[in-house]
């Protein structure tokens, strides 16, 4: 008898502390009295080193606690003073003198010189530090060689300490897009004595990042790190702009689920969700003053063709596939018409530049290339495989233009899934037929498009190459005068790569979240580029229904 | 008994070693690294990459510095979170997992004993086919169902519990717990009601019924005791279990527990911390099931006896 009723007392006594009532007032509503923003962030941060990390969730909290030389108006997309108050440009494009605020400071209290970017770009581009970002200051003279080690003497490298607030830079060519890289965090300066303190500066383990530790510059500093669990930052108040600040706290929180992340919006436990599961996007946007925001994004989502191997070694069965998918058809169905169907790699008006359309949807056409390379009807086809990695929305698009194929040309296309890591490693490898593949760009430029497809581009995949491509790209588009010059330069080698058909472009992405009305001064913009000092929380705005 | 102990605690060397190794070599085999992403590396970079990690080195070079630091008790650095140990991962990952895992078992016994029980002593009749259909359906949904569906119910449309989060706010801790303990509440059920009615056939079952015992003690004194006995030695595994395969509840409920680490490192490739918690939830199932053996022996007392005789 004591047996079980005492189990039965200590489960009652156990459980119910547990049970106390649910409610109370919600993240939202209490964010919005108290000034904190709760920022849905996809993932828990592999780290908030700025020369390490390489991820989404990780450049977010990074841009509140740091800040670079620039950053970014999220209304325009142009640069502005950061750290930098002004800068010069000279008429050759070749020397910017980035001109330092001698209000900017470290949060403490450290003022900041142009020595910490000097030993900062050192450390981002040391051979030993392995920065997967490190390109970034490619454009910098020699920075390139030091970064391989064919270099050993940094003082070569383009880059030096004028005066205590003056930094000058000297470029390998005119590189337009320069300042705007300025505001990626592999170019942002970091506290030396911090950093050396707990290691070796090019020592990827250190403890420097950690709450106790860490030393920034940003309108933000770190205030506690919950590991999988949350991540607060609160204003700072060694910050130069810090009047400008509106908000006096973030709260990031790893939302890897997505449909737990919707879930935790709709009873307003989040301002912001990094995404919206698809099958959701008709039910928001069907709301009233919907909280679903959808704004074109700058990157592409396309299938990689091996041109090496057949049959896609055949121009005219690369058109054939490109010309009988139904992107409009695709966006409007699968995709719940929330992207835009794309026909070249770059996305449409990036900084102004309108891709060529070489090709369009045209079923005809495409039977009778396909005809014509030995295939009539798909008689004769020796089938083909798409390699994507494992997901649902990869395959419920693999799934739909498998079956357009089969309807327009009556061929046979089979599916390949594999787990993520599998997959990089068959496309480094080139070892597949055709492949999933999605470039989002690291800076608003053409060229960030473009240059995956040089002969000797890392991320070409595909077999392509082609010397005049080569050429326009790496020696004419950057010697160009004006912007229009530039872009018609890029214009004849895209219309040069798709003529060729080494990727079928298939849409370009956009940014989906969904922002409590609460939210403002956070606009659309190409680069979904957050700039947490603009963002201001209104205690006036009616909840959602 | 402390023989019998001792004699289970040796056993248990070659089989964690065994589970190391194949561990070790196992997640080698598997196609790309833990460098490899999205946008293409230059060699330099990945050199430095490997360097750090001491990947340049061979294959059983790493091992056996591997094993020398496992002898410390160092798991190493971790792959996916740089400045981070593996240590320190476990160590913050883990306690979250085993309370979740302590009321998921707590739940699962409350549910699935009374189930069980109450089936049990009408056997064939509805008082039986009703704990135990439910207690099938238990075992049939999977947690990825039955959360998002109590979510919406508790969470949602009732507004009574917190969708997600761990110590965030009260009452955040229940829905999970139901979650990840209903379908063990199911094999419970089923256990402690074959247990229970194997016992209550028994001779001495008959002799208290004899006494004159008011049915209710006969349950609660003499026959619950010996009608547990399954439910005792399915305890431990189902404790490991749960800690090992609390992944999709912690997903879903937001829960910066263990499971969402191990099943990411795999993804990541993330070697040390592959390794590292397959170690430590290898460990622990070894010490649990240990541990279930011993609280059976005990409970047993035909078992116990031969135990103390040498």
């Amino acid at each position: 008898m004591q047996f079980s009723v005492l189990k039965i007392l200590c489960l009652v006594l156990t459980l119910t502390p547990m049970l106390a009532c649910g409610g109370g007032e919600s993240n939202v509503s209490q964010g919005n009295r108290e000034g904190i923003l709760h920022f849905g962030n996809g993932a828990e941060p592999q780290g908030l080193d700025p020369h390490v990390v390489t991820g989404i969730p990780e450049s977010l909290i990074i841009n509140a606690l740091f800040e670079g030389l620039t950053v970014k108006n999220p209304y325009t997309l142009e640069s502005e003073s950061g750290v930098a108050q002004r800068w010069d440009i000279s008429d050759d494009g070749m020397t910017i003198t980035f001109h330092l605020n001698p209000q900017a400071k470290w949060s403490n209290g450290d003022p900041m010189t142009a020595e910490d970017y000097v030993w900062s770009w050192w450390r981002a581009l040391n051979p030993a530090m392995g920065n997967q970002y490190g390109y970034m200051l490619y454009p910098l003279k020699n920075a390139e060689a030091f970064a391989t080690g064919k270099i050993d003497d940094f003082s070569d490298v383009g880059v030096k300490a004028i005066d205590e607030h003056t930094l000058q830079v000297e470029l390998n060519t005119p590189t337009p897009y320069f300042i705007q890289l300025m505001d990626h965090h592999s170019t942002f300066a970091l506290h030396r004595p911090t950093i050396e303190k707990h290691g070796k500066a090019t020592d990827r383990f250190t403890r420097w990042t950690r709450e106790e530790n860490i030393v920034s510059n940003g309108p933000f500093r770190l205030k506690s790190w919950q590991l999988n669990r949350r991540l607060s930052v609160e204003k700072s108040d060694t910050y130069w702009n810090r009047d400008k600040v509106q908000l006096n706290g973030i709260v990031f929180y790893p939302t890897e689920n997505i449909s737990s992340e919707e879930r935790m919006f709709r009873v307003e436990q989040l301002h912001y969700t990094q995404t919206i599961p698809l099958e959701k996007i008709p039910v928001y946007r069907a709301m009233k003053d919907s909280p679903y925001a959808n704004a074109p994004y700058l990157g592409t989502y396309y299938y990689l063709l091996n041109i090496n191997k057949p049959p896609l070694d055949d121009l005219r069965v690369r058109q054939a596939l490109s010309m009988a998918v139904d992107r409009e058809k695709l966006n409007n169905t699968v995709l719940h018409g929330s992207n835009v169907p794309a026909f070249s790699i770059t996305p449409p008006d990036t900084l102004g530049y309108q891709p060529p359309k070489v090709f369009s949807q045209n079923i005809e056409a495409a039977q009778e290339l396909l005809a014509q390379a030995g295939y009539p009807n798909g008689q004769g086809w020796p089938g083909l495989e798409l390699t994507y990695n494992t997901s649902e929305s990869h395959l419920k698009i693999a799934v739909a233009l498998q079956q357009m194929w089969k309807n327009a040309l009556n061929i046979d296309i089979t599916l390949a899934n594999q787990e993520w890591k599998v997959y990089l490693d068959s496309v480094d490898q080139m070892n597949f037929q055709m492949a999933r593949r999605g470039w989002i760009g690291d800076y608003v430029d053409p060229n960030n498009f473009l240059d995956l497809f040089l002969c000797d581009g890392g991320n070409n995949s595909t077999g392509f190459c082609d010397p005049v491509y080569d050429e326009l790209i790496k020696r004419q588009a950057p010697q160009a005068i004006s912007r229009e010059e530039r872009y018609a330069l890029f214009n004849e080698a895209e219309t040069r790569l798709m003529q060729q058909m080494p990727i079928i472009p298939i849409y370009t992405y956009t940014s989906n979240h969904l922002i409590h009305p609460s939210v403002k001064g956070l606009p659309p913009n190409l680069m979904d580029y957050i700039n947490f000092r603009y963002i201001w929380l209104d205690k006036e705005q009616e909840a959602i229904e | 008994m402390w023989r019998f102990i001792g004699f289970r605690m040796l056993q248990a060397i070659p089989v964690l070693l065994v589970v190391i190794t194949v561990t070790f070599f196992l997640i080698r085999l598997a196609p790309g690294g833990p460098f490899d992403s999205e946008k293409a590396v230059i060699p330099e970079v990945q050199a430095a990459l490997e360097a750090q990690y001491r990947l340049n080195l061979t294959l059983f070079q790493q091992y056996a510095s591997y094993l020398g630091d496992l002898s410390h008790g160092n798991l190493g650095p971790s792959f996916k979170y740089p400045g981070r140990s593996v240590n320190e991962l476990i160590a913050a990952g883990f306690p979250v997992t085993a309370e979740l895992a302590f009321y998921a078992l707590l739940v699962a016994l409350v549910i699935g004993g009374i189930a069980g029980v109450v089936a049990s002593l009408k056997p064939n009749s509805v008082q039986d086919y009703i704990p135990m259909s439910v207690a099938m359906i238990g075992i049939c949904m999977p947690s990825l169902l039955l959360g998002p569906i109590l979510i919406l119910i508790f969470g949602i449309y009732l507004d009574w519990l917190p969708v997600s989060g761990w110590n965030d706010s009260p009452g955040d801790k229940i829905l999970p717990a139901v979650t990840l303990g209903s379908a063990y509440a199911a094999y419970i059920a089923r256990l402690s009601r074959a247990g229970m009615l194997e016992v209550m056939s028994q001779d001495y079952i008959r002799t208290a019924r004899a006494k004159g015992l008011p049915e209710w003690q006969v349950i609660s004194r003499h026959a619950l005791r010996g009608g547990m006995i399954p439910v005792i030695a399915f305890l431990g595994p189902a404790f490991a279990g749960l800690l090992s395969g609390s992944f999709v509840v912690e997903t879903i409920f937001q829960i910066p527990g263990l499971g969402r680490f191990y099943v990411q490192a795999a993804f990541n490739r993330d070697y040390t911390m592959i390794l590292g918690s397959t170690i430590f939830l290898a460990t622990l199932i070894v010490f649990f099931n240990l541990l279930s053996d011993i609280v059976a022996a005990w409970m047993n007392p035909r078992l116990r006896d031969k135990l103390r005789a040498p």
